[in-house]
């Protein structure tokens, strides 16, 4: 079932293995991102998910295999031209206390900082494109704490917009969000996809979301990948049952046409 | 005002802050150097601090209270900015060097130095120093092997701490009267009979060690937002973390080598700061003015509340210490109610 990409992807990896703490994480991935796709990865809880993603974004030193970014091993970077080149929003991120939306944003713009240089005209535009990409521009002078969780959510997706990297790698971005929410964050990302050539790797735990709005799925299952490709392609009730033990019955969404899972 | 909308400036509060502490900081060096048991008239003190005072008020203000506000002025700026740096890092209001075992730590050293190796003078500063730099790794290297990070490290130091504390009452109980007297000083920091010399070690280091703290403490600003997004942002994380906890430590220890243990400005300046401005992003200068404003203030009472009688300084810290972590722990709760 497995599909190897043959052609040269911006980011891949070649017999991946991560490990945390004493326990090996996942086992052995050779996975290619598709080039300004979007990504979602899928799988069970515990399954290794947002530690493929930290590993890709090399977060997570591998205990064995390399991961690739624009053709040379993630490692011989600096760590600061992996930032201007691949951007990562984990789920541990938090807003010191007190700090505005403004102030935030602008803080994606580090990796472009030297000693001492002040700020460019360069920095003035990717921040102010940032903030109207996710309609946030009027935010600018809000407390962050103060914000609502579909808001702060964009807040932070415009930090990593800052930073204007031709990857962006996204670990959970619709938790806590009611569905309206989650429905307006997925069309925003599915928005810079098209509108800004990026290359997007979302984690997402609603497979009807993924559908919808991948153009890519990995699937992951104890830390290995079971089956990737396009949503039409892998999502059948059979694959569903060995990726989740789950029974259901797969129709086409009403809406998009894309697969739908229901459960039995 | 720049053309940017966007780039980073200082807050508004924060420059305002900065400058009352100053001012506040100048009031001080007034009220220090005249009243108390020797209240010299201001054409007296005029006279003296533009060099040719008489022998009385030469004595009393440049080599005894002038020495003493100036170290305090570097002590309380050293202590507050090395709490800031580790409140900042650890992303906690508690974490301090006095509640990761440093300063109890020192105060062992100076005690077993005193007491059990019978050394005197420098050996006893550095003994100090050698105690909380080895508690610090204590408690650091203790929390890294469990993995506790946060509030978990702080219960680590607290641990530790505790343990050193009854060993310095033990050190303290088996001692001859006249150690004991000597001893009592590392227990609780002091600056009476500070010297110039000592002054200006105090001063030196901190010129030294201020603006690399500065420089280091733009980390500070992604450190905050996670570490994983530190790095993803392109920050060594791990380097940071090691390079801004040296620093602290550093700034510390000459605090520490200076005056003994002086607790909680390194604690309550920052967090001072923080309430004033409404922000996290207090940089270096507005903590290190408030930590020199607090322990000059807290040394000025100490001197004159019960003059003639002399109460360390660090007890009257310790004392405010207190009633503001009581207050700060009460703000927190209520909030989490």
């Amino acid at each position: 079932m497995n599909i190897h990409v043959s052609y040269p992807s911006r980011l891949y990896s070649d017999k991946l293995s991560l490990d945390c703490g004493s326990t090996r994480i996942c086992h052995d991935i050779s996975v290619a991102i598709p080039d300004r796709g979007f990504t979602v990865i899928i799988g069970p809880n515990g399954c290794g998910k947002s530690t493929l993603l930290r590993g890709l974004s090399r977060l997570v030193r591998p205990s064995a295999g390399k991961v690739h970014l624009d053709g040379k091993v993630i490692s011989d970077y600096s760590t600061r031209e992996v930032a201007q080149r691949l951007g990562l929003l984990p789920q541990s991120a938090q807003a010191p206390e007190g700090i505005r939306v403004g102030e935030l944003v602008s803080r994606g713009r580090f990796p472009y900082r030297r000693a001492f240089s002040t700020w460019s005209d360069e920095d003035e535009r990717a921040v102010l494109a940032a903030l109207q990409a996710t309609s946030t521009l009027e935010l600018i002078d809000r407390e962050v704490d103060t914000l609502s969780g579909g808001q702060r959510q964009r807040v932070w997706i415009a930090l990593a917009l800052a930073q204007e990297t031709p990857v962006l790698l996204l670990d959970e971005p619709t938790t806590f969000l009611d569905i309206a929410h989650q429905i307006e964050l997925l069309n925003l990302l599915r928005n810079l996809k098209e509108t800004g050539n990026r290359t997007l790797v979302a984690v997402l735990h609603d497979l009807n979301h993924a559908c919808r709005y991948a153009d890519h799925l990995i699937a992951m299952r104890d830390g290995r990948i079971l089956f990737e490709g396009s949503p039409a392609e892998i999502i059948t009730p059979s694959n569903i049952e060995a990726l989740f033990g789950l029974r259901c019955v797969v129709i086409s969404d009403p809406v998009s046409g894309t697969p739908l899972v229901v459960p039995r | 005002m720049s053309k940017f909308r966007f780039a980073p400036h200082a807050n508004p509060l924060l420059k305002r802050c900065q400058l009352y502490l100053l001012l506040g900081c100048m009031a001080l060096c007034l009220a220090t150097l005249t009243g108390g048991q020797y209240d010299p008239s201001a054409s007296r003190l005029l006279a003296t601090l533009l060099g040719h005072g008489d022998p009385l008020t030469n004595l009393i203000i440049l080599d005894l209270r002038l020495p003493r506000f100036l170290a305090a002025l570097g002590i309380g700026a050293a202590l507050a900015v090395s709490g800031s740096i580790f409140q900042r890092t650890a992303g906690n209001p508690l974490a301090s060097p006095d509640l990761v075992g440093f300063t109890v730590g020192s105060a062992s050293g100076a005690l077993v130095t005193l007491l059990l190796l019978q050394l005197s003078g420098n050996a006893v500063i550095l003994g100090a120093l050698l105690g909380g730099v080895l508690s610090a790794l204590l408690v650091t290297g203790i929390a890294h092997v469990a993995q506790a990070r946060g509030e978990r490290m702080i219960m680590v130091g607290i641990a530790i701490a505790a343990l050193l504390a009854a060993l310095n009452e033990y050190l303290l109980t088996r001692a001859e009267l006249d150690d004991a007297q000597e001893a009592r000083l590392w227990l609780f920091g002091s600056l009476d009979s500070l010297s110039w010399s000592k002054a200006l070690m105090v001063l030196g280091g901190c010129a030294l060690l201020l603006p690399i703290a500065a420089q280091l403490g733009q980390r500070l600003r992604l450190l905050e937002l996670g570490n994983d997004l530190a790095e993803a942002l392109g920050l060594p994380v791990a380097y940071s973390q090691y390079a801004l906890l040296l620093v602290a430590l550093a700034l510390t220890a000459l605090a520490i080598a200076t005056a003994g243990p002086i607790g909680f400005i390194a604690l309550a300046a920052p967090q001072l700061v923080k309430r004033l401005t409404h922000t996290s992003d207090i940089g270096i200068v507005a903590p290190a003015l408030m930590g020199a404003l607090l322990t000059a203030a807290a040394d000025l009472l100490a001197q004159r509340l019960l003059a003639p009688f002399q109460i360390p300084v660090g007890l009257l810290t310790g004392a405010l210490g207190g009633l503001y972590l009581i207050y700060l722990l009460a703000s927190q709760w209520r909030r989490t109610l």
